[in-house]
């Protein structure tokens, strides 16, 4: 069965169903869609087999032929893991715009619907044209999910948004051409085995490099974030934080490390600096936020130089374990970083969601007009409380399992990367626990707090299902490592291989 | 002269315009939509014959020489039909409602299809001179045929002289290579410069004047002046023709001189090229910024679009010359369904005019708003539109042509193109409406604009429907 083309084209032609059958019936429509699909990327959870790098699910079709680009998909240990976590936020997508949005919620859906089934593309493509396309297109929906439903500055931010990512991608567009004419195909494959000279693989990679740090997003390009997290709706912003930036993460897995590794290797202070100053700086940045859903956005931020640094700081490992004998901590140090993305998709959509159902209420995100939620709001509190410590990476969720093992790897290649990354676990917990005391705790601030009603049944659900799977791979995190251990470990291969 | 049929398409156009040109003068004023009906019969019979007379492969020629009939004249000619039909159809009520003349509109643009196709078929040098007058006279007329308008009147005295000018550049650059290969056939002179080594001076010099005709016709930068004050001056639905179907003719005839016939002297015109399709790119979208007239702004956009075009053309290769055909077949069908949605709202006196007045169109009508965004996405060139592909499909044959930093600033230069777009989209979807009411279209009008959208997105997944047409066009 190709479930990675049934899950696409379920998300892609249930979105436009979802727009006929009108504003009454669309919330049904999509939930049934929506779990269909997550159903069906679960297959890829239980055929997947661990001990492979590779390409698993594999389906081929010839689309066009004068160009050599093919219409084919397939997943591994990385891509795997990205897709059910895309079906998955998906769900909770649906589960939050239920009541909440009235402005044509068919259109609302759709764009969401639609935009699911490119980044199950994104992740699913073998061909790299096909991924530059659906890696595109969900510029799109994004744009009209921000401009149509966004906040009062909605129509700059989404701006910003559509260009600067689309200024970062044409120039991976043009190496992708590139590549192609040079390798006769546009298979993924094909571009790894291809042999580039050591200034090819320079330019190379700063073209992923703009791609991928506009998308992730790295300081110093990470301006467009904060703007467009705080316009968007609040299910915008879920995706925004929990799968779009993943794009970026998943791009310098896939392209960057494997493709240009010598250029990788070459640059990979660069890289490290800017994850450091955005683990840091963007940490402080955060501290002083005022809005919620700003502080989340920074935190991502910050989050994600984890994951950049988890990335690039294989190439410091390796050089410390002489020929690289020990390329374990090499593949910890991805395999954090991976878990780190999958974690941070729910954590941080659970925290955007948490904002949206005070703003729901209250119709403001600022820390300032909240105060002793806690009283009015027992229940909500409390799972607001849960995913801050989950945030700030606590010991038993899963926020805590991806930063742990980028630090404890990044102490093979360098002791003061690890000190300034692990500084910054003390700095999320103050910036997040801070506005937790300040809207959560303390005596009801003002009447709209007293006014508040606690969450729903729909809202109960919505956040209980992302702080289980928050816990679940706290504790126990192997069914997400083992999935990719084997692609990661090929991964180090890969990339410890010159290609000059 | 055995194979006269081989122009029945034309022959039977030209018969058509004649009857439509009398019929016209006795037909009283209440049955002057005969005239659009009559036009697009002749329209749809054009194209079933060209299809009928196309050959199954290679090329078949007549007319001692002087008209070919060959993979890419087919496509292209299919392709002006196509598009005409749509420009017919979209035209008709703004044709009406303004008062324009019924049968002087379409005769004339009849006889501009006319001019086209003789372009497209020629195998000689004054063939093609001769299709390529017929064109522009009749656009000529076309853009003053709101006589009383002095912005229509003034807009088409400018598109006069300078386009007379082009044309005789473009004469004297045809005497050039005459006098230098003593044939006005491309395939004489092709044979001719090839034995003569690296193309003799006087075939240079006339080359030069060759590609500033070109790029007249073509409104490529720097002789792009005329675009913005036509679209601006002439009636809507002129403009709509005007930015439709001569951009695939001015492909052909780029492609009858300088591969058919001169492109021995590919490295003289690529580099002619070159500057002219940077200038084309870089003014287009840095001009287009500043407009905030809807027509000036997709002048712009087509000046910038016509770089696209002359970058597949000048990378050389087959499939560069595949890529820019593809690119000019498919910015005519986006260009037409851009115009169409303007033509639909403009009714009633009201026109639209300013950026501005595209607002809340999504709130007022849905499915315009849709419409008209997919196209403007595709002009921008993101997937999953058609747009993309011709884009992808230029830069490609560049970049196999050893012309990367090209590619780099022609991408740079469509994200400054997506703004003006993507301004465009937030009039309509973000902005509330300044009237409320709903834009009223009839029917087929409708209907065409939905295919027309619906067309962006379907050859955005199945591009190599036409792709392959274009490849084949070129023996690929």
């Amino acid at each position: 069965m190709p479930i990675l083309s049934l899950i696409i084209w379920l998300t892609i032609l249930g979105g436009l169903l979802t727009l006929f059958v009108g504003d009454q019936r669309c919330r049904m429509t999509a939930l049934v869609i929506s779990i269909l699909a997550f159903v069906l990327s679960l297959g890829l959870y239980f055929g997947f087999d661990n001990n492979t790098a590779e390409m698993q699910f594999v389906e081929f079709a010839e689309w066009l032929p004068s160009f050599g680009i093919n219409y084919s998909l397939g997943v591994d240990g990385i891509s795997a893991p990205l897709i059910i976590l895309t079906t998955f936020i998906n769900v909770i997508v649906v589960i939050s715009a239920w009541e909440v949005i009235k402005d044509k919620p068919a259109m609302y859906l759709a764009s969401f619907l639609i935009m699911t089934g490119f980044m199950v593309g994104v992740f699913a493509a073998t061909d790299s044209i096909l991924f530059y396309i659906f890696f595109e297109a969900t510029l799109l929906p994004m744009f009209l999910i921000i401009g149509i439903w966004g906040g009062p500055r909605r129509v700059y931010a989404t701006i910003k948004f559509f260009l600067y990512t689309f200024l970062g991608s044409v120039f991976m567009l043009i190496a992708l051409i590139y590549m192609g004419s040079q390798a006769d195909s546009f298979a993924i494959k094909a571009l790894h085995d291809l042999a580039l000279s050591s200034k090819a693989q320079t330019l190379i990679f700063f073209a992923f490099f703009v791609a991928f740090a506009v998308k992730i997003p790295m300081w110093p390009v990470h301006t467009w974030l904060p703007d467009a997290h705080v316009e968007a709706p609040t299910a915008g912003s879920a995706v925004l934080a929990a799968i779009m930036l993943k794009m970026g993460g998943y791009g310098f897995m896939r392209f960057s490390l494997p493709i240009v590794p010598d250029a990788s290797q070459q640059l990979a202070w660069l890289v490290i600096l800017f994850s450091l100053i955005a683990v840091v700086y963007i940490g402080f940045v955060a501290l002083a936020q005022a809005d919620m859903k700003k502080l989340i956005a920074y935190s991502s931020i910050s989050h994600m130089g984890f994951v950049t640094l988890g990335m690039f700081v294989i190439f410091g490992i390796i050089a410390k374990s002489a020929d690289g004998v020990e390329s374990g901590h090499a593949v910890m140090a991805l395999e954090g970083a991976m878990v780190q993305m999958i974690s941070h998709g729910f954590i941080s959509a659970a925290m955007f969601l948490c904002v949206g159902v005070l703003y729901d209420r209250v119709h403001s995100r600022e820390i300032a007009d909240y105060g002793g939620v806690a009283n009015t709001m027992p229940l909500f509190a409390a799972f607001m409380v849960f995913f801050a410590m989950a945030n700030a990476g606590l010991p038993g969720t899963s926020g805590f399992v991806g930063e742990f093992m980028v630090i404890l790897a990044t102490f093979k290649a360098n002791f003061w990367f690890a000190f300034l990354a692990a500084s910054t676990l003390i700095l999320g917990a103050a910036y997040t626990l801070w506005m937790v005391k300040r809207v959560i705790f303390g005596d009801i601030a003002n009447d709209n707090v007293a006014a508040l009603t606690d969450i729903n049944q729909r809202e109960k659900i919505m956040l209980g299902l992302l702080a289980a799977m928050v816990l679940f791979f706290g504790l126990w995190p192997n069914p997400m490592v083992d999935m990719m251990h084997a692609t990661i470990e090929n991964l180090v291969t890969q990339v410890t291989t010159s290609k000059l | 002269m055995e194979n006269l049929g081989l122009a029945a398409p034309e022959m039977f156009l030209l018969c058509a315009i004649c009857l439509i040109l009398v019929g016209d003068l006795f037909v009283s004023e209440e049955r002057k939509p005969l005239s659009y009906g009559l036009s697009q019969v002749a329209l749809i019979v054009t194209l079933i014959l060209t299809w009928w007379v196309s050959p199954e492969e290679g090329a078949v020629s007549a007319f001692g020489g002087s008209f070919i009939m060959d993979q890419m004249s087919v496509v292209c000619k299919a392709w002006i039909l196509i598009v005409s039909i749509g420009v017919f159809l979209y035209s008709r009520d703004f044709v009406n409602s303004h008062r324009i003349t019924n049968g002087e509109y379409y005769t004339l643009a009849l006889s501009g299809v006319l001019g086209m196709m003789i372009m497209v078929s020629s195998a000689t040098m004054l063939t093609l001179y001769l299709g390529l007058e017929l064109l522009s006279l009749s656009l000529y007329a076309m853009v003053a045929l709101k006589r009383k308008d002095e912005k229509s009147s003034e807009a088409a005295m400018k598109y006069f002289i300078l386009g007379a000018l082009a044309s005789g550049a473009l004469l004297y650059g045809i005497s050039m290579i005459y006098g230098a290969t003593g044939s006005l056939h491309f395939d004489v002179i092709a044979t001719q410069l090839a034995a003569g080594g690296q193309g003799s001076t006087a075939a240079v010099f006339g080359l030069a004047f060759l590609v500033v005709g070109i790029a007249f016709k073509f409104g490529a930068a720097p002789f792009h002046m005329w675009v913005p004050d036509v679209y601006e001056g002439a009636p809507t639905s002129v403009a709509l023709y005007i930015s439709a179907a001569p951009k695939i003719a001015a492909f052909a005839l780029a492609i009858r001189f300088l591969v058919d016939g001169l492109e021995t002297a590919h490295n003289s015109w690529q580099v002619m090229l070159i500057v002219l399709s940077l200038l084309s790119i870089g003014i287009g979208n840095l001009i287009a910024l500043a407009q905030v007239s809807i027509k000036r702004m997709l002048a712009y956009s087509t000046i910038s679009h016509v770089g696209f075009i002359l970058l597949g053309i000048l990378a050389g290769s087959q499939q560069g010359y595949s890529a820019a055909m593809f690119y000019a077949i498919t910015y005519s069908f986006t260009s037409l369904g851009a115009f169409g949605v303007i033509l639909a709202m403009d009714r009633m006196g009201v026109e639209v005019n300013l950026l501005t007045d595209l607002r809340g169109l999504f709130r007022r009508s849905p499915m315009y708003a849709v419409v008209m965004m997919l196209l403007l996405v595709s002009m921008t060139g993101v997937p999953p539109t058609v747009g993309f592909y011709a884009k992808l499909a230029v830069l490609s044959a560049a970049i196999k042509a050893d012309l990367v930093w090209l590619a780099v600033i022609a991408v740079v230069f469509s994200v400054v193109g997506a703004f003006y777009y993507l301004r465009v989209i937030k009039y309509m979807f973000f902005d509330e409406p300044v009237e409320p009411q709903p834009v009223l279209a009839p029917m087929d009008v409708q209907l065409g604009l939905t295919i027309n959208g619906a067309a962006i997105i379907l050859f955005g997944i199945f591009p190599g429907l036409i792709m392959a047409a274009c490849a084949a066009a070129f023996g690929l």
